[in-house]
């Protein structure tokens, strides 16, 4: 699976996932510009972590109208895979791909931590890795985490199987203490209706290495690739950063 | 030119963290008569002349595209003055 990453004037995180992509997995991998319509026939797409356009109105809101954006819902309207994550969540809420809205932490706090995920439904192409109910321990870190969507719309997410993650505390049971930013229903990722879309607050691609403090987001990316790898040989991972970018 | 003035705010029932955040501030400054504080944004946009009704409608719809989000926020246009 060919995969583009897509950066944003203030994309702070679009690096963390293609030297993951690139370099531990192994997979290709293109950057994606803000300003271009093309995805170079990829894949998959990824809105990174950051802030951009300095999170300016919303977080999210003004990048939603980015040229890349233009093609970008396209793809996903017609079935391509989009993986929004942390400020790409945020982008795709604005954009109506997904449903709700952030708001900002319920603690006014940017929360910069260590959480516990709960991979809610393994029927997505982004989960079919997991076991049922595996916990992820991946980090995240953002302001305007805070998932909010109305009754509704919560329970149809719920009914449907939508919710892909939530928050929870060491027993793998969600509770107040354990959800970091006030999000309904302890949601950490939910993905759209024809199961191609995922958003999620916390950063996978910055949990794919143990020198990073945890591997536990590869199987997320295994999942898209089919693959079980547990990352590449850091021998030759360090053969092929050299190869290739000296 | 005209100007139009728009106010975002958040819905009712959206839980306003800022907002309570400078209410228990303003608790802390001794001012305990506060009860609550909503907080909200306003655009002060410069328009092209044109009929009230015609601007009005402008403003409307940016404030649905962009302005504001309409999960979470309402709005109220103003023009003139």
């Amino acid at each position: 699976m060919r995969f583009g990453v897509v950066t944003f004037p203030g994309s702070n995180c679009d690096y963390d996932a293609y030297a993951g992509l690139r370099w531990v997995l192994g997979a290709p991998v293109e950057f994606l510009w803000h300003a271009d319509s093309d995805l170079k026939d990829v894949e998959c797409v990824i809105l990174p972590g950051g802030f951009s356009f300095g999170d300016y109105l919303r977080a999210g809101a003004i990048a939603r109208f980015s040229p890349v954006m233009k093609s970008v819902i396209k793809f996903a309207e017609s079935g391509g895979l989009v993986w929004g994550i942390c400020n790409g969540f945020q982008i795709l809420l604005e954009a109506g791909l997904l449903p709700g809205a952030m708001l900002r932490n319920d603690t006014q706090r940017f929360a910069c931590q260590w959480v516990r995920l709960r991979v809610e439904t393994t029927r997505t192409p982004f989960t079919r890795g997991c076991r049922p109910g595996q916990i992820l321990r991946v980090p995240i870190a953002h302001a305007e985490g805070n998932y909010y969507a109305d009754e509704e719309t919560l329970m149809e997410l719920e009914s449907s199987g939508r919710i892909v993650f939530r928050y929870v505390n060491a027993r793998g049971v969600p509770d107040e203490a354990s959800n970091p930013n006030g999000s309904r229903r302890s949601i950490a990722g939910i993905i759209s209706r024809e199961g191609n879309v995922l958003g999620m607050m916390p950063h996978p691609e910055r949990a794919v290495e143990a020198i990073l403090g945890s591997e536990d987001g590869l199987v997320l990316f295994n999942s898209l690739l089919g693959t079980t790898a547990t990352g590449i040989d850091p021998v030759i991972r360090r053969r092929m950063v050299t190869d290739r970018e000296v | 030119m005209v100007k139009g003035t728009v106010k975002v705010r958040l819905k009712d029932g959206v839980l306003d963290p800022q907002g309570v955040t400078i209410q228990r501030a303003l608790q802390q400054m001794g001012y305990d008569w506060v009860r609550g504080v909503r907080t909200g944004r306003t655009f002060e946009i410069e328009m092209e002349a044109g009929s009230d009704d015609a601007l009005r409608q402008r403003l409307k719809e940016i404030s649905d595209r962009l302005l504001a989000n309409p999960v979470i926020e309402t709005y109220q246009v103003e023009v003139g003055q």
